[in-house]
């Protein structure tokens, strides 16, 4: 499937440049620092704690969960998604090498789906080192692999939304650098729309990301949370697609 | 024309807003042709490859390419055509051979041909010697083969090439002239230039772009039997009434203090003239058959009308 193909060219190309790798060592370092955190605040404080409660509680909930459902690797993703809207569309259509695309053999789907494979999976790159981190602790202690499992969907769930914003992004504008304000303030808007507002309000409630995000990492595995996400992703890639099309209908500097 | 229609348009127009930037055009180009769309900045030459190619869709119009109608079966029609944009589409960090490798791939050339595809370009393009260099640190003019090079890597009936020569050295310009040469021998290309000399060298038929519209085609070899313009030189000139008077003179005007520009019937007319310069006294000192270059008729083509300009 040509898709495919463009997807591994893509990858080939982003990697050839240092600044993805930066972030990817970069995002690793500080998934590993906020894991490290919650482990050894587990050590010192939660371990005696339970042993004298007799608590359920155990690893999975004061460090697993802690590690997926914080700010902190939202934080990082958005940042790689925001460096994805840079490489992208944007450039391309800069340096005109859209145009080798445009007058080929493909079809626009073909074009944004290839471009979608490789942002999703450079964005998994990032969500499988940090998933070695937790999986680590099973030389040591038992773990709630369901539980992590969900953490995991509930985080390449979010990733995908987000490679998808960055896609949209990168098609609006020809800017590397307006394309990376643009993701970030969407996502931003998206993650922070529920705590910003905080009115209650059951259309904000299910449009912001993190309700949904937080149910799945607390291992409740509910189809409409899914769903949530599986649309925001097609919904930007639609977009995408439109407006890739309508470049090609209204010249506006492919 | 009896080859291999590879291009044909008919009525192609398209408006960016209340700017009408291509209003109606017609091309034909056929296998072994090589037409080239000369104009101004801003004839809309770019505008018409571009929707040639498809990246541009057409307001009106429709496009054939290779027989397949390039809004109706896009595929197919993309398949067979190759596209050099104004700014080669190159990635720079790409090595030589990854990026033809690379534009074979997008052309859905099976993995079995690729191979020997991207080798016969880079010889073609004369590319072999860098093959294994990344893009960025190449020359302009390398670059500018690398762009011709992946717009024929397929080996597309159809190549449009939009300003092949513009910012070469002239022996770069002889190279890419060369390779334009060598191409039209197997495919049709058409090209967009505003440098003459790219015409006269590489080309078979030049259509003039004004404003949008074709405002003048021809062959570029000067036709044998053209318009018989002679310049004549006096040193004690006659009244060119005196001239038009001669038997088989068509037309005869002063130019300047001592010359006149005739035109004539026929070559046996000229006879004439020289007979009753030496009886009348008129000393003829020069006389010189007019071609009419392709500048001369570019220049009057595209000159502002005086009704446009008020």
């Amino acid at each position: 499937m040509i898709a495919l193909r463009l997807a591994g060219r893509e990858l080939r190309t982003l990697f050839a440049a240092p600044l993805p790798w930066l972030l990817l060592a970069l995002g690793q370092v500080v998934g590993a620092w906020w894991f490290l955190t919650l482990v050894e605040r587990f050590r010192g404080q939660y371990q005696a704690v339970l042993q004298q409660t007799n608590s359920p509680l155990g690893v999975t909930d004061l460090v697993v969960a802690p590690f997926f459902g914080s700010y902190v690797l939202l934080g990082v993703l958005l940042l790689a998604a925001a460096l994805l809207a840079m490489r992208l569309l944007a450039e391309e259509r800069r340096s005109g090498s859209l145009r080798l695309l445009f007058a080929a053999p493909l079809a626009v789907t073909e074009i944004v789906l290839g471009k979608y494979l490789a942002a999703l999976a450079y964005l998994l790159v990032f969500l499988a080192g940090w998933l070695f981190m937790p999986l680590g602790l099973l030389a040591g202690t038992e773990l709630d692999l369901g539980r992590l499992a969900a953490a995991a969907l509930a985080l390449g769930l979010v990733a995908a939304a987000m490679a998808s914003v960055a896609l949209f992004a990168s098609s609006l504008v020809a800017q590397p650098a307006v394309a990376v304000v643009l993701t970030a303030g969407v996502l931003l808007a998206l993650l922070g729309l529920d705590t910003a507002l905080g009115s209650g309000d059951p259309v904000i409630a299910y449009l912001a990301v993190l309700p949904h995000y937080e149910g799945l990492v607390q291992g409740r595995v509910v189809s409409t949370d899914a769903l949530y996400f599986l649309l925001l992703t097609a919904g930007f890639l639609g977009f995408t697609i439109r407006r890739l099309d309508g470049l090609r209908w209204h010249g506006t500097g492919v | 024309m009896t080859a291999e229609v590879l291009l044909e348009t008919t009525g192609l127009a398209r408006a960016f807003g209340p700017h009408a930037a291509v209003r109606g055009i017609d091309l034909r180009v056929g296998r072994g042709e090589c037409l080239a769309l000369l104009g101004l900045n801003g004839a809309g030459k770019t505008t018409t490859l571009e929707m040639l190619c498809g990246v541009l869709a057409p307001g009106a119009g429709t496009i054939r390419v290779a027989g397949h109608d390039l809004l109706a079966e896009p595929r197919a029609a993309r398949q067979c055509l190759g596209y050099l944009p104004e700014t080669p589409p190159l990635q720079p960090d790409a090595r030589v051979i990854d990026y033809l490798h690379w534009a074979a791939v997008v052309r859905r050339i099976p993995r079995s041909r690729r191979r020997h595809l991207v080798e016969r370009t880079l010889e073609r393009c004369c590319l072999g010697g860098v093959r294994r260099r990344v893009i960025r640190n190449l020359s302009r003019g390398y670059q500018q083969r690398l762009g011709i090079a992946q717009a024929i890597v397929h080996q597309p009936p159809l190549v449009v090439l939009d300003e092949p020569t513009v910012g070469l050295d002239p022996r770069q310009v002889q190279g890419v002239r060369a390779l334009i040469g060598d191409l039209r021998r197997d495919h049709g290309v058409i090209l967009s230039t505003h440098v003459l000399a790219d015409v006269e060298a590489a080309c078979d038929r030049v259509a003039i772009l004004h404003d949008g519209r074709i405002i003048h085609e021809q062959a570029v070899a000067p036709a044998a039997d053209g318009d018989r313009r002679y310049r004549l030189r006096f040193d004690r000139p006659p009244r060119p009434d005196a001239v038009q008077a001669l038997d088989g003179v068509l037309a005869a005007e002063a130019e300047g203090e001592q010359s006149l520009r005739v035109v004539v019937r026929d070559e046996a007319a000229l006879d004439g003239i020289v007979a009753q310069a030496a009886h009348g006294g008129w000393r003829l000192r020069e006389l010189a058959r007019e071609v009419r270059t392709l500048e001369q008729v570019f220049l009057a083509c595209t000159a502002p009308r005086p009704e446009e300009a008020a």
